[in-house]
Protein backbone atom coordinates (compact mmCIF):
# COMPACT_ATOMS: atom_id res chain seq x y z
CA UNK A 1 0.00 0.00 0.00
CA UNK A 2 1.49 3.79 -1.28
CA UNK A 3 0.45 5.27 2.54
CA UNK A 4 2.61 8.33 0.80
CA UNK A 5 0.40 8.74 -2.41
CA UNK A 6 -2.62 8.11 -0.51
CA UNK A 7 -2.02 10.91 2.39
CA UNK A 8 -1.39 12.98 -0.50
CA UNK A 9 -4.47 12.49 -1.88
CA UNK A 10 -6.56 12.88 1.03
CA UNK A 11 -4.95 15.90 2.17
CA UNK A 12 -4.79 17.56 -1.00
CA UNK A 13 -8.80 16.78 -0.59
CA UNK A 14 -8.97 18.38 3.00
CA UNK A 15 -7.11 21.14 1.91
CA UNK A 16 -4.66 20.26 4.16
CA UNK A 17 -1.08 21.41 3.83
CA UNK A 18 1.01 18.60 2.44
CA UNK A 19 1.91 16.00 4.86
CA UNK A 20 5.97 15.81 5.35
CA UNK A 21 7.44 12.40 5.78
CA UNK A 22 10.76 11.97 7.09
CA UNK A 23 13.42 11.70 4.55
CA UNK A 24 17.04 9.90 5.03
CA UNK A 25 18.49 9.74 1.99
CA UNK A 26 21.72 9.33 3.13
CA UNK A 27 23.27 5.57 3.96
CA UNK A 28 21.85 4.38 6.96
CA UNK A 29 24.21 3.35 9.81
CA UNK A 30 25.24 0.16 10.19
CA UNK A 31 25.93 -2.47 13.08
CA UNK A 32 26.41 -6.11 12.03
CA UNK A 33 24.61 -8.82 13.79
CA UNK A 34 27.56 -10.07 16.95
CA UNK A 35 25.65 -13.43 16.46
CA UNK A 36 23.22 -16.01 14.97
CA UNK A 37 19.30 -14.77 15.34
CA UNK A 38 18.91 -18.28 16.85
CA UNK A 39 21.41 -17.17 19.64
CA UNK A 40 20.35 -13.39 19.81
CA UNK A 41 18.30 -11.77 22.59
CA UNK A 42 15.45 -9.58 21.22
CA UNK A 43 14.04 -6.21 22.16
CA UNK A 44 10.19 -5.43 20.83
CA UNK A 45 9.95 -1.83 19.99
CA UNK A 46 6.50 -1.25 19.13
CA UNK A 47 4.54 2.26 17.80
CA UNK A 48 1.12 1.35 18.70
CA UNK A 49 0.35 2.18 21.95
CA UNK A 50 0.92 -0.26 23.88
CA UNK A 51 0.89 0.12 28.16
CA UNK A 52 -0.26 -2.19 30.98
CA UNK A 53 -2.41 -1.57 33.82
CA UNK A 54 -0.50 0.36 36.81
CA UNK A 55 0.67 2.86 33.70
CA UNK A 56 -0.28 6.36 32.85
CA UNK A 57 -1.84 5.76 29.20
CA UNK A 58 -0.32 7.71 26.06
CA UNK A 59 -2.42 10.73 25.29
CA UNK A 60 -3.17 11.55 21.90
CA UNK A 61 -1.32 15.33 21.22
CA UNK A 62 1.95 14.19 19.81
CA UNK A 63 3.27 12.29 23.17
CA UNK A 64 6.49 11.43 22.86
CA UNK A 65 6.98 9.38 25.66
CA UNK A 66 8.01 5.43 26.27
CA UNK A 67 6.25 2.86 28.33
CA UNK A 68 8.38 0.00 29.59
CA UNK A 69 5.93 -3.13 29.24
CA UNK A 70 6.82 -6.58 30.50
CA UNK A 71 6.41 -9.49 28.44
CA UNK A 72 6.25 -12.08 30.70
CA UNK A 73 2.45 -11.64 31.12
CA UNK A 74 0.27 -12.67 27.84
CA UNK A 75 -0.56 -10.24 25.68
CA UNK A 76 -4.76 -10.27 26.12
CA UNK A 77 -3.54 -8.31 29.17
CA UNK A 78 -2.02 -5.28 27.15
CA UNK A 79 -3.83 -2.59 26.62
CA UNK A 80 -3.69 -0.05 23.53
CA UNK A 81 -4.56 3.56 22.97
CA UNK A 82 -3.50 5.29 19.64
CA UNK A 83 -5.70 8.12 17.97
CA UNK A 84 -5.28 7.08 14.24
CA UNK A 85 -5.47 2.95 13.90
CA UNK A 86 -8.79 0.84 14.52
CA UNK A 87 -8.21 -0.21 18.06
CA UNK A 88 -11.28 -2.66 18.22
CA UNK A 89 -9.05 -5.85 16.99
CA UNK A 90 -5.72 -5.06 18.16
CA UNK A 91 -7.31 -4.78 21.75
CA UNK A 92 -9.48 -8.42 20.86
CA UNK A 93 -5.70 -9.49 19.76
CA UNK A 94 -2.90 -7.54 20.91
CA UNK A 95 -0.43 -9.63 18.99
CA UNK A 96 -1.10 -7.99 15.86
CA UNK A 97 0.72 -4.74 16.71
CA UNK A 98 2.78 -6.19 19.75
CA UNK A 99 3.24 -10.08 19.31
CA UNK A 100 4.79 -11.05 22.39
CA UNK A 101 2.88 -14.40 22.99
CA UNK A 102 4.32 -15.25 19.57
CA UNK A 103 8.09 -13.92 20.22
CA UNK A 104 7.57 -16.28 23.51
CA UNK A 105 7.13 -19.36 20.96
CA UNK A 106 9.83 -18.59 18.77
CA UNK A 107 12.23 -18.55 21.57
CA UNK A 108 10.68 -21.88 22.13
CA UNK A 109 11.28 -23.09 18.61
CA UNK A 110 14.49 -22.20 18.91
CA UNK A 111 14.21 -18.96 15.65
CA UNK A 112 15.54 -16.72 18.11
CA UNK A 113 17.58 -16.89 21.40
CA UNK A 114 15.35 -14.94 23.60
CA UNK A 115 13.33 -12.04 24.29
CA UNK A 116 14.00 -9.10 26.52
CA UNK A 117 11.94 -9.23 30.05
CA UNK A 118 10.25 -5.94 28.72
CA UNK A 119 9.33 -4.16 25.51
CA UNK A 120 9.78 -0.64 24.61
CA UNK A 121 6.21 1.26 23.58
CA UNK A 122 5.68 4.32 22.59
CA UNK A 123 2.98 6.25 19.99
CA UNK A 124 3.21 6.55 16.73
CA UNK A 125 1.90 9.55 14.54
CA UNK A 126 3.87 12.39 15.97
CA UNK A 127 3.36 14.74 13.44
CA UNK A 128 6.60 16.48 14.42
CA UNK A 129 9.72 15.00 13.00
CA UNK A 130 11.60 17.43 15.10
CA UNK A 131 10.17 16.51 18.45
CA UNK A 132 10.58 12.50 17.62
CA UNK A 133 13.99 13.07 17.24
CA UNK A 134 14.91 15.46 20.04
CA UNK A 135 12.22 13.68 23.07
CA UNK A 136 10.91 10.30 21.72
CA UNK A 137 14.13 8.45 20.12
CA UNK A 138 17.01 9.39 23.17
CA UNK A 139 14.43 7.39 25.43
CA UNK A 140 14.26 4.46 23.11
CA UNK A 141 17.76 4.31 22.68
CA UNK A 142 18.57 4.79 26.05
CA UNK A 143 16.19 2.09 27.20
CA UNK A 144 17.49 -0.46 24.97
CA UNK A 145 21.05 -0.28 25.77
CA UNK A 146 19.91 -0.98 29.70
CA UNK A 147 18.33 -3.84 27.96
CA UNK A 148 21.71 -6.23 27.13
CA UNK A 149 20.42 -7.58 24.29
CA UNK A 150 21.67 -8.55 20.52
CA UNK A 151 18.86 -7.27 18.66
CA UNK A 152 15.98 -5.41 18.59
CA UNK A 153 12.32 -5.77 16.25
CA UNK A 154 10.65 -2.91 15.54
CA UNK A 155 7.10 -3.32 14.74
CA UNK A 156 4.75 0.18 13.94
CA UNK A 157 1.97 0.45 13.15
CA UNK B 1 9.89 3.88 13.17
CA UNK B 2 12.71 4.31 10.53
CA UNK B 3 14.53 7.09 12.60
CA UNK B 4 14.45 5.16 16.09
CA UNK B 5 16.30 2.52 13.69
CA UNK B 6 18.92 4.57 12.42
CA UNK B 7 19.90 6.10 15.95
CA UNK B 8 19.69 2.37 17.25
CA UNK B 9 22.03 1.66 15.05
CA UNK B 10 24.21 3.98 15.37
CA UNK B 11 24.25 3.12 19.16
CA UNK B 12 25.28 -0.06 18.46
CA UNK B 13 22.11 -2.75 18.32
CA UNK B 14 21.17 -4.21 15.26
CA UNK B 15 17.95 -3.53 13.73
CA UNK B 16 14.77 -4.46 11.58
CA UNK B 17 11.84 -2.94 10.74
CA UNK B 18 8.85 -4.52 10.24
CA UNK B 19 6.51 -2.71 7.64
CA UNK B 20 3.43 -2.45 6.11
CA UNK B 21 4.20 1.03 4.57
CA UNK B 22 7.02 0.54 1.93
CA UNK B 23 7.45 4.12 0.72
CA UNK B 24 7.04 5.52 4.04
CA UNK B 25 10.12 3.32 5.14
CA UNK B 26 11.75 3.91 2.08
CA UNK B 27 11.87 7.30 2.83
CA UNK B 28 12.95 7.15 6.17
CA UNK B 29 15.71 5.01 5.02
CA UNK B 30 16.71 2.37 7.97
CA UNK B 31 19.35 -0.50 7.84
CA UNK B 32 17.04 -3.66 7.42
CA UNK B 33 13.58 -3.80 6.68
CA UNK B 34 10.86 -6.45 6.31
CA UNK B 35 8.24 -5.86 4.50
CA UNK B 36 4.76 -7.40 5.00
CA UNK B 37 1.45 -6.06 2.72
CA UNK B 38 -0.88 -5.48 5.50
CA UNK B 39 -3.49 -2.85 6.40
CA UNK B 40 -2.93 -0.41 9.34
CA UNK B 41 -2.85 -1.76 12.03
CA UNK B 42 -2.61 -5.12 11.39
CA UNK B 43 1.42 -5.00 11.20
CA UNK B 44 2.49 -8.13 12.75
CA UNK B 45 -0.70 -10.43 11.19
CA UNK B 46 -4.36 -11.54 11.15
CA UNK B 47 -5.73 -11.45 14.78
CA UNK B 48 -6.73 -15.06 16.42
CA UNK B 49 -4.61 -16.24 13.93
CA UNK B 50 -1.33 -17.76 15.80
CA UNK B 51 -0.01 -19.73 12.41
CA UNK B 52 -0.22 -16.28 10.66
CA UNK B 53 1.54 -14.49 13.26
CA UNK B 54 4.23 -17.19 13.88
CA UNK B 55 5.21 -17.41 9.76
CA UNK B 56 5.28 -13.20 9.52
CA UNK B 57 7.57 -13.32 11.92
CA UNK B 58 9.68 -16.13 11.05
CA UNK B 59 9.85 -14.69 7.94
CA UNK B 60 11.09 -11.42 9.25
CA UNK B 61 13.80 -13.06 11.50
CA UNK B 62 15.01 -14.37 8.26
CA UNK B 63 15.27 -11.00 6.77
CA UNK B 64 17.50 -9.94 9.46
CA UNK B 65 20.02 -13.18 9.03
CA UNK B 66 20.20 -12.40 5.32
CA UNK B 67 19.90 -8.59 4.44
CA UNK B 68 23.86 -7.42 4.33
CA UNK B 69 23.38 -4.07 2.28
CA UNK B 70 22.34 -0.65 4.69
CA UNK B 71 18.80 0.71 3.26
CA UNK B 72 17.54 -3.30 2.15
CA UNK B 73 13.87 -3.99 2.19
CA UNK B 74 13.31 -7.40 2.05
CA UNK B 75 9.79 -8.25 0.66
CA UNK B 76 8.62 -11.08 3.17
CA UNK B 77 5.55 -12.56 0.35
CA UNK B 78 3.38 -11.97 3.32
CA UNK B 79 0.12 -10.38 2.32
CA UNK B 80 -3.28 -9.47 4.09
CA UNK B 81 -5.24 -11.57 1.38
CA UNK B 82 -4.52 -12.51 -2.15
CA UNK B 83 -7.63 -10.14 -2.85
CA UNK B 84 -6.05 -6.45 -3.05
CA UNK B 85 -9.68 -4.98 -2.68
CA UNK B 86 -8.70 -3.42 0.88
CA UNK B 87 -6.14 -1.18 -0.33
CA UNK B 88 -9.23 0.46 -2.58
CA UNK B 89 -10.68 2.19 1.13
CA UNK B 90 -7.22 1.85 2.88
CA UNK B 91 -6.45 5.20 4.26
CA UNK B 92 -2.75 6.05 6.38
CA UNK B 93 -4.27 6.71 9.18
CA UNK B 94 -3.24 10.26 8.73
CA UNK B 95 -6.52 10.56 7.34
CA UNK B 96 -8.62 7.96 7.88
CA UNK B 97 -10.04 7.98 4.59
CA UNK B 98 -12.00 11.06 4.60
CA UNK B 99 -12.03 12.91 1.80
CA UNK B 100 -13.92 16.54 3.00
CA UNK B 101 -13.06 18.10 6.43
CA UNK B 102 -16.15 17.70 7.24
CA UNK B 103 -16.04 13.95 7.48
CA UNK B 104 -12.65 14.31 9.26
CA UNK B 105 -13.28 10.88 11.44
CA UNK B 106 -9.94 10.64 13.37
CA UNK B 107 -10.23 10.67 17.46
CA UNK B 108 -9.67 14.39 18.84
CA UNK B 109 -6.17 15.11 19.63
CA UNK B 110 -6.43 15.42 23.16
CA UNK B 111 -3.72 15.78 25.76
CA UNK B 112 -4.85 13.53 28.53
CA UNK B 113 -4.00 10.31 28.88
CA UNK B 114 -6.65 8.31 26.62
CA UNK B 115 -7.09 4.48 28.66
CA UNK B 116 -8.52 1.85 27.49
CA UNK B 117 -10.70 0.77 30.55
CA UNK B 118 -11.60 3.70 33.30
CA UNK B 119 -9.86 1.16 35.75
CA UNK B 120 -6.62 1.59 34.17
CA UNK B 121 -6.93 5.19 34.97
CA UNK B 122 -8.25 4.47 39.02
CA UNK B 123 -5.02 2.07 38.72
CA UNK B 124 -2.33 5.14 37.28
CA UNK B 125 -4.31 8.20 39.37
CA UNK B 126 -3.73 5.60 42.40
CA UNK B 127 -0.12 4.65 42.10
Amino acid sequence: MDYIARTREQYDALGYEPYRWAERPDPPPWTPLAKPVAESSVALLASGGAYRRGHVAFHWNDDTGIRMVRTDEPAVDVRLTHFAYDLVPAREDPNIVFPIDRLHELVDEGVIGGLAPEAVAFMGGIYSVRRAEAELVPQVVEAVAAMDVDLALLVPV
Amino acid sequence: MGLVARALEEAGVPTLCLTAAHSITAAANPPRAAFVDMPLGYTAGRPHEPDFQRDLLRRAFAAFATIDAPGTIVDTGVRWSDDDSWKDSASSGLSNGVVSAEGDTRSERSPEPQYQYDDDRRAAEGA
